[in-house]
């Protein structure tokens, strides 16, 4: 366990480290842009999957706590344009709030009635952003990026290696959390609440700890949005597209472990990215639909799943 | 290390439907009791107003340890797992598609029965050879038998004093019925349990109590002070003995 431990710690640095000197050799501003929004979804897929994945509730409103970090963020710049580190934390806490908010409201909803009540959630946070104009309303804002930050060469390329650093983050805390008793008492949850009640597996404190870490890094993964795209509105920030591809991906993946979202978002989202490039933007949520239908059907546990299974076969066969 | 439970005056329901109506029983320590009833006549209810999954709507559920007085009532599974008391539920409710080693693991999920892991893991392997054998297998795929005996395998887990058992016969062969009834009584001895068990099949429930209430609808129709007494009252010999 502690050696195991060493090694998660050790990768994690590598790739930190990495993701930065990647940024001090490579010019090419679109691949800077495409690997953001493929880490983004490293972020959100992992976060959807500790409440969906680990515990078994499934959450269509992805959208929504992004969004709210992301206007969070937006909020703050126009108020007094907080270092990125407090937009990071300030949208993280708010929508980690948030989730926490909506456990305590949809405890007793379970299976479809629970996604239905997070699906509303993010319609109705749209119309109120929507319609308030501090933050630009239904017509949006723009964002001015700081103009320089210190060792790096523009905003981009430091926009990466933020959300680089938050995939690695976010991956070692569902790691952790699938490692410990928490992650142990959220598989009870997810394969029989009641049984799971009966052991005296603190469902309720369970639940909400998984709202609430879900929710707030979805915010964090958010926080950065408005910088990102420089101009935010909420047709964007709350796009359909964040709750099916966050819901996708580990379920393409492979939903019970760390390594499924991480896989899947990067297969998926840099398939997506491909596709822009070459044959439409439109045709992402086509991609990710179908791939969903054929995962669910061939493969319920993922490509991790998938691969367990390939492997007792040989293991199988040769003893 | 006296633990007893008193149940006192309880009525409970769901909703609006009550089910149970100021039932009273008293399970001293060291006692096997049986709670003898044909199905809807409140015997699972009682066993999860102890547990805390149902919180009665009148009277008091104490469990008295080591002369200390502690109500039941009003506390959550969680407190009264801590408390030293474990059920094995009707239709055993286990974690299909998590191991063998998994499901066990999570009867000691209370953080005073996660010190005691090891040794308790050990125990469960030793008493239930067969868990040991398949502890990567997938629970939901074992037979009903082993299936019976990993749920009573994973409330040992817990190293409770009190150990409540909620139809152990339900969808078993009679055979296999026999063999988790005669491991209950051999563990029970083992560990010094207090034992409270919830059952329908009579000739088999009597084979361990020492004695037993019989409820029907919700209210405790008698009260045998041993086996003999339940064997002779009408009540058994009407619904379960076909005289």
């Amino acid at each position: 366990m502690n050696k195991e431990r060493k090694i998660f710690l050790i990768v994690a640095a590598v790739l930190i480290v990495g993701s930065f000197l990647i940024t001090t050799h490579m010019e090419n501003r679109f691949y800077y842009k495409a690997a953001y929004v493929v880490l983004q979804y490293v972020v959100l897929a992992t976060a959807w999957n500790i409440l969906g994945g680990y515990t078994g509730y499934v959450n269509f409103g992805t959208a929504a706590f992004f969004a709210m970090g992301a206007y969070t963020a937006v909020a703050l710049i126009k108020t007094w344009k907080p270092p990125l580190y407090v937009l990071l934390v300030t949208g993280g806490l708010v929508s980690g709030l948030l989730g926490l908010g909506i456990g305590y409201l949809t405890l007793r909803l379970r299976g479809v009635f629970f996604s239905i009540a997070t699906l509303a959630l993010a319609v109705v946070l749209q119309m109120i952003v929507s319609n308030w104009d501090y933050v630009g309303g239904g017509a949006g804002t723009a964002v001015l990026k700081p103009r320089s930050v210190p060792m790096f060469s523009n905003y981009d390329e430091f926009l990466f290696f933020v959300m680089a650093a938050l995939a690695v983050v976010s991956v070692a805390i569902a790691w952790l959390i699938e490692k410990s008793w928490i992650g142990r008492g959220m598989a009870a949850i997810r394969d029989n609440e009641e049984a799971a009640e009966c052991m005296g597996v603190p469902i309720l404190k369970l639940k909400l700890f998984a709202t609430t870490v879900s929710g707030a890094l979805m915010g964090i993964a958010g926080a950065p949005f408005s910088y990102f795209v420089v101009y935010i509105e909420p047709t964007s920030a709350f796009h359909l597209d964040y709750a099916v591809n966050s819901l996708a991906m580990p379920m393409i993946g492979g939903t019970t472990t760390w390594l499924g979202p991480l896989v899947g978002a990067v297969l998926v989202g840099t398939a997506q990215q491909i596709a822009t490039v070459t044959l439409s933007s439109e045709m992402n949520l086509l991609i990710v639909g179908s791939l969903l239908v054929g995962f669910v059907v061939f493969a319920p546990d993922g490509l991790v799943g998938l691969f367990g299974k390939v492997r007792a076969r040989f293991a199988g066969k040769e003893a | 290390m006296a633990h007893s439970i008193v149940v006192d005056n309880v009525s409970a329901g769901y909703g609006a439907v009550r089910v149970l109506h100021g039932v009273s029983i008293e399970v001293n320590d060291g006692e096997t009791v049986v709670l003898l009833g044909t199905n809807g006549n409140g015997k699972s209810t009682l066993i999860k107003c102890i547990m805390g999954i149902i919180q009665p709507d009148e009277g008091e559920i104490y469990l008295e340890a080591d002369g200390e007085r502690i109500n039941l009532a009003g506390r959550n599974p969680e407190e009264i797992v801590n408390l030293g008391v474990a059920l094995v539920p009707e239709g055993r409710r286990l974690f299909p598609r998590l191991t063998v080693e998994e499901n066990l693991l999570l009867g000691a999920y209370r953080e005073e029965a996660r010190r005691g892991i090891d040794r308790n893991l050990a125990f469960a392997f030793e008493a239930f050879p067969v868990l040991a054998e398949r502890k990567n297998q997938l629970a939901g795929s074992m037979s009903g038998g082993e299936q019976q005996m990993l749920a009573v395998a994973r409330a040992l887990m817990s190293a409770p004093k009190v150990l409540l058992v909620d139809e152990p016969s339900v969808g078993l062969a009679p055979i296999l019925v026999s063999r988790v009834i005669a491991k209950i009584r051999e563990l029970k001895e083992e560990y010094q349990l207090t034992v409270l068990m919830a059952e329908q099949n009579f000739n088999q429930a009597v084979k361990i109590a020492d004695r037993g209430y019989i409820i029907v609808h919700g209210e405790i129709a008698f009260a045998g002070e041993d086996t003999e007494a339940l064997a002779g009252h009408e009540l058994v010999k009407k619904y379960y003995l076909g005289a």
